[in-house]
């Protein structure tokens, strides 16, 4: 009995060291992400970068201290009217880098606490739900950088991490 | 002997004037934009009345002898706004000597209530130190929109909002009339030739 048990309790370990590995194997990397300076009294800036899942999951929502609102809102043109509409959730297909940038989805804080200033650095909590619905908090640091930043996504394309 | 000078000036400063004058814009000549709209023909955005962050009335009249670039938008706007304003500081980058002087960027905001004139001066000047912004009560910012025919509405976000509106910019000639619209997906270079037309023009 004691023998036929040994096989179980390994895989029982093997289920274990697979349950630790699981978080990492549904990573999901950030990279080039910044927030758009503010002038003094200014209410609201934009956050932006490039999200990349390991496996088929979502962005569900971001938090950040500086701003009483997050939302992730999405820039639509319709002729020559500039469009905004708020975004549940953002579809982050496996293996595909997804970009939040200026001229599409992006991330709104609103009801800014202090002004952004250039160089510092705004954290962010981004909520990423897998396919199985299991939640990952992922902390990033977000650079702000100057409020003339063109920032469609060409002209700074960084190294990625 | 004084009064000898002061007519020469008089006389001189005439002349001078006649000068500009036929310098200015000669529409029998035609004007051929690259990339942009011909707006000579429009009937749009023919006056406005409204303040600059110091409190100054400003009307198209303020802007005789420069040529405004005048377009819309609100400082919470993340997107257009600040990828306008950034275009039209590189346009000014790549106009030279007198053109650059010529250039004039107008930021009307659609959003008056929470755009205070502190917010607005330190947001187009975080830009360019040239640029100027107006504003209004919304009622006189409503008006100017029409004039414009400009589209915007409020959008509810959270317990805020944003705001939904047309991204086109207006350039005007030297004499306040409107001359060219260019549309938001104009880089710098093109928005710079086509308004190098206009000022070899007028």
């Amino acid at each position: 009995m004691a023998v036929s048990l040994q096989p179980i309790k390994r895989g029982l370990a093997a289920i274990a060291l697979l349950g630790l590995a699981l978080p990492a194997l549904a990573q999901t990397t950030v990279s080039d992400a910044w927030v758009r300076a503010s002038v003094p009294h200014q209410q609201s800036t934009g956050a932006f970068m490039t999200l990349t899942a390991s496996s088929d999951s979502k962005l569900v929502g971001v938090e950040s201290p500086v701003a009483k609102t997050v939302q992730v809102h999405e820039m639509t043109m319709n002729g020559d009217v500039m469009g905004m509409r708020e975004v549940k959730a953002v579809e982050l297909p496996a293996g595909k880098a997804v970009t939040l940038d200026p001229n599409g989805l992006h991330v709104m804080l609103m009801g800014l606490n202090q002004q952004v200033k250039e160089g510092e650095q705004v954290p962010l909590t981004l909520v990423i739900e897998d396919a199985k619905g299991g939640k990952e908090r992922l902390p990033v640091q977000a650079p702000v950088r100057p409020l003339t930043e063109a920032g469609g996504g060409h002209d700074h394309m960084h190294m990625k991490h | 002997m004084n009064d000898l000078y002061t007519r020469r000036a008089v006389v001189a400063g005439m002349g001078v004037l006649g000068l500009g004058l036929l310098a200015g814009c000669s529409p029998a000549r035609g004007l051929e934009f690259k990339y942009g709209k011909n707006m000579s023909n429009e009937i749009l955005g023919r006056k406005f009345n409204l303040k600059d962050p110091q409190g100054n009335p400003r009307t198209l009249s303020s802007f005789y002898g420069s040529m405004p670039m005048i377009f819309f938008g609100f400082t919470q706007c993340p997107a257009v706004c600040p990828t306008t304003l950034a275009r039209a500081a590189q346009i000014r980058q790549l106009l030279r000597g007198r053109d650059r002087d010529l250039f004039q960027v107008v930021f009307i905001t659609l959003d008056p209530e929470r755009d205070t004139p502190e917010v607005l001066d330190a947001y187009v000047k975080a830009f360019d130190p040239s640029f100027t912004a107006l504003t209004g009560t919304p009622e006189e910012i409503a008006e100017v929109a029409k004039e414009f025919k400009v589209f915007y509405e409020k959008v509810p976000a959270g317990d805020t909002y944003t705001i939904s509106h047309s991204s086109t910019s207006y350039v005007y000639d030297t004499r306040g009339t409107l001359r060219l619209s260019l549309g938001h997906s104009l880089n710098a270079k093109e928005c710079a030739e086509d308004l190098v037309t206009l000022m070899e023009i007028c």
